[in-house]
């Protein structure tokens, strides 16, 4: 089956969920392009955006709209040469319409699982819950004559025991976008024991054409990204406990989430990133990869009490952030939570208190944003970290040893067969975390 | 064309800000003044000047295609709207595409050698940030030929000087002319960065050269135009009182405050026609004969350009049309630095369209009041010394692929 066959029937599960409704995207146009083409004419393409929310599939319907729209608009200049012999569609505005059209005239938003049935590829999203996955993978395999590949989204399943449990004869493979997928970069591509390697081929083929970067990874729980995400948050958790010594609750998470941005120069701090991604889904991506991890203890039972306490973060369905151990507004941090009041405490009101104690500041500091684009940034780290090296000062301290803990951690995966080599870690880390430099780096020597 | 039959001035010279990216005000999705607001602005600006709407015979407000950017026709109407004094007193809007503004020039001065005026008010009007650039190609692709839309490239301008750029590279030499056109970016944006009301006026790149020698980015834009080639976006109007010897009395004004016209060439090219040579502005070299024959001097008499560069290549080629370089040669007079602020023939001193924006249907207009601000040393931080051996300035406005053209030369009074 060649490749634009095998997209002429497809499903996405969970295509209303942030990650099924960014990948139905990027597949709906790349169907449509598809379908363009001249050789395509006489051939049907199909996408249904299977969920289980009504509600949640007619936003869907507009997102997609709005998203094709815009992308439309930005790639006018090509798409008036797929349109060259309409002679009906003269203007820009006539061509990027008929565009959206077609993308959306593709898409079968629909809450029948039994859609799935004719399909020769499944994107599949739902929540990061084994068993229900596993479940519906069955279910489909069982009812379906197409013998149908399933790609999974899951950040932390292994792939080789989902094959194994709905039994889908290593037709599986890990296909891991960043959220949102339609932004971010990176696709982890993750095969199990027994998946064939046809998928794997596609897979490549389908991500470079989406101009995603693709990064394999071992089939481990946890993959690449949360590998170091999830033990960068559990070092940043306990740092900041072991402050709690010191300074209260709310003034332990703002230093290290400042010693984790500012410091590290992180588009983001620790915490601030718990909070984007979810605390409870930080959770149960824990609770997932721990039994995995026997020398270790992937668990933080301060997520567990916050979590109680009823502050979980994530997102507003706009986009805007909710509330977790830091607290937004606009988009800027402006309180911290306090655990022991239950209460956010204003950042203004213990800032400088906290800065003071972590003493000087390197002066080659600079923000994120100042060196991310900066085609000189090597050179700007290679001096910023020599002079944080010599600095004694706590802040100092507690950066070193948190960069050399994501190093630790970055080493640890590719010891331990999560990643292929060090350049994939700190490519996961560039791309689908928005670093400005790898974890492992010899900066700090 | 021969000299006029009676003496032409201009006087009372006024530009709104030419709004669009790069100004620290602009923001997409916040809201902006209007047509409504630009008109008043610059009407009654020059009203002040000239001793108000009752000294006014009639107006002429120029203005490309509102119908589309801004669902707004009969834009005369708007003229009494500057003030009440206008009521019932003939106004008149023209429309040439970009070239617009020097037509509504052109009709104000053919009333006063009519005698039908003695004092005629002339406005150009353009409010383009309505819409997203790429809808915006399709409203300003109106300015050549309708059926050739389909097989023109999305950005249907730009489209087209690339290919002029890219015949000129091609025939002459490819990286003299890269450099060239990025050295008139560079012309034009440090002389918008003196000029308050430029577009370009907060520009603070370090390196023009260098974001002028960009290489193009044929997949999202055109073939041989990098996005420095080309002038923006821009909102504004520009307004400036056409008057005769009576006229200028009337107004209260001294010849110090105006400046002559000269002469003036009208060209027109055919709009289905495709440019017998891409690498030559053939009506632009027309009109400018023409200018320069009715107004009897030459183009070593000129002291300062306004041109058309609406595409950088446009500025490089006009400086062929005008007879300042030999054809293939513009290239090296741009980057000898015979255009620039302190070179032979200033060009485009207040930043020209690239530089101080292109309101479509106001450049004109906005090209006379620049020339009439340098003529009467009214340039503030943009002056130029004017040598008593070159008195003369000349504009040229062009619609469309080198279509309507008009060109003036002036003296001050
Ligand atoms: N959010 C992230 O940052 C992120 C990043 C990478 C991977 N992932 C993984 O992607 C998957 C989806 O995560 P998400 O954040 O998009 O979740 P989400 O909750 O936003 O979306 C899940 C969607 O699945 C739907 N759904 C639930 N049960 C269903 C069923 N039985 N059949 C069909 N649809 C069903 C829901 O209605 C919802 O629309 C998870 O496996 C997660 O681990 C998430």
């Amino acid at each position: 089956m060649e490749y634009s066959e095998r997209l002429q029937n497809v499903t996405v599960i969970g295509a209303a969920g942030k990650m099924g409704s960014g990948i139905l995207l990027l597949t709906a146009i790349e169907m449509a392009d598809l379908s363009l083409k001249p050789e395509n004419k006489n051939r049907q393409f199909i996408l249904n955006a299977m969920d289980v929310s009504d509600e949640a599939l007619s936003g869907l319907m507009k997102y997609l709209r709005a998203q094709v729209l815009k992308a439309a608009e930005k790639k006018a200049v090509q798409l008036r040469s797929v349109y060259a012999d309409r002679t009906d569609l003269i203007d820009n505005e006539e061509i990027i319409r008929e565009y959206v059209n077609d993308v959306v005239a593709i898409v079968r938003p629909t809450t029948l699982i039994e859609s799935a049935y004719n399909s020769t590829l499944i994107f599949e999203a739902i929540k990061e819950d084994p068993a229900l996955k596993v479940k519906i993978f069955s279910q489909i395999n069982q009812n379906s004559t197409k013998s149908p590949w399933f790609y999974t989204n899951t950040s932390s399943i292994p792939i080789s025991k989902i094959d194994k449990e709905a039994n889908l004869g290593g037709r599986i493979l890990g296909v891991h976008f960043y959220n949102p997928p339609a932004i971010q970069k990176l696709v982890e591509i993750i095969k199990g024991e027994n998946t064939l390697q046809e998928l794997v081929d596609f897979a490549n083929l389908y991500s470079k054409n989406l101009r995603k970067i693709v990064v394999p990874s071992h089939d481990f729980a946890g993959f690449i990204g949360n590998g170091h995400f999830m033990r960068d948050a559990i070092h940043g958790i306990r740092e900041a406990e072991a402050l709690q010594s010191k300074y209260s609750f709310a003034e332990s998470i703002y230093i290290m989430n400042k010693i984790s941005q500012d410091y590290l120069i992180r588009p983001m701090g620790i915490f601030q990133l718990i909070d984007y991604v979810g605390i409870d889904v930080c959770q149960y991506i824990m609770s997932v990869m721990n039994p995995y991890l026997p020398n270790e203890d992937l668990h933080s039972d301060l997520l567990d009490k916050i979590l109680a306490s009823g502050v979980r973060g994530g997102q507003n369905s706009d986009g805007s952030q909710k509330d977790g151990f830091l607290k937004y507004e606009k988009g800027k941090v402006v309180a911290a939570y306090d655990i022991n009041t239950k209460s956010y405490a204003p950042i203004a009101e213990f800032q400088s208190k906290c800065d003071d104690s972590l003493g000087k500041v390197p002066a080659s500091i600079l923000p994120w944003k100042a060196v991310v684009g900066n085609p000189k940034k090597d050179d700007l780290f290679k001096a910023y970290f020599t002079e944080l090296n010599q600095t004694v000062s706590f802040g100092a301290e507690l950066a070193k040893k948190y960069a050399l803990r994501s190093r630790e951690i970055g080493l640890n995966l590719v010891k331990d067969k999560v990643a292929f080599t060090e350049n994939d870690v700190n490519t996961v880390l560039l791309t689908g975390f928005f670093h400005a430099y790898g974890p492992i780096n010899n900066y700090l020597d | 064309m021969t000299k006029l039959r009676r003496k032409v001035y201009m006087i009372a010279g006024y530009n709104t800000i030419s709004m669009g990216t790069g100004r620290k005000e602009f923001h997409p999705k916040k809201e902006r003044p209007g047509l409504e607001e630009y008109i008043k602005e610059a009407g009654q600006a020059v009203l002040q000047m000239i001793g108000g709407a009752k000294n006014v015979d009639e107006s002429v407000i120029g203005n490309f295609i509102a119908a589309r950017f801004n669902r707004q026709a009969n834009m005369a109407g708007f003229v009494p709207f500057i003030d009440e004094g206008l009521k019932y007193k003939p106004a008149i809007r023209v429309e040439g595409a970009c070239g617009t503004g020097a037509l509504a020039l052109v009709t104000g001065i053919k009333s006063i050698l009519a005698e039908t005026a003695e004092v005629v008010l002339v406005l150009g009007v353009e409010v383009q940030n309505t819409v997203k650039a790429i809808y915006g190609a399709d409203i300003l692709a109106a300015a050549g030929w309708a059926k050739e839309r389909k097989d023109g490239h999305a950005y249907f301008f730009p489209g087209k000087f690339s290919d002029r750029s890219k015949a000129y590279a091609e025939r002459f030499d490819k990286e003299k002319t890269r450099q060239a056109m990025a050295k008139w970016f560079q012309n034009a944006i440090e002389n918008a960065r003196l000029c308050p009301t430029a577009q370009e006026y907060h520009n603070t790149t370090k390196d023009l050269i260098a974001c002028g020698m960009l290489n193009p980015n044929p997949k999202g834009f055109v073939d041989s135009l990098n996005v420095f080639d080309c002038s923006k976006v821009s909102d504004g109007a520009s307004a400036i009182a056409i008057v005769s010897e009576e006229g200028l009395i009337r107004c209260g004004i001294s010849k110090n405050d105006a400046i002559e016209i000269m002469g003036f060439g009208q060209a027109e090219g055919d709009i289905t026609q495709t440019p017998a040579d891409l690498t030559q502005l053939d009506t632009t070299k027309a009109a400018v004969q023409k200018a320069f024959e009715s107004a009897g001097v030459t183009k070593e008499q000129i002291a300062t350009v306004e041109c058309h560069d609406c595409f950088t290549i446009a500025g490089i080629m006009a400086t062929e049309a005008i007879g300042f370089a030999e054809h293939g040669k513009g290239i090296d007079f741009v980057l000898e630095g015979n255009t620039a602020r302190d070179g032979k023939v200033p060009f485009n001193t207040t930043g020209g369209l690239i530089g101080w924006g292109h309101p479509t249907g106001a450049t004109g207009v906005h090209q006379a009041v620049t020339i009439w601000e340098q003529l009467t040393g009214k340039a503030a931080l943009n002056q130029i010394e004017i040598k008593p051996e070159r008195p003369y300035a000349l504009s040229i406005n062009m619609g469309g692929d080198d279509k309507t053209l008009v060109s003036i030369v002036y003296k001050k009074a």
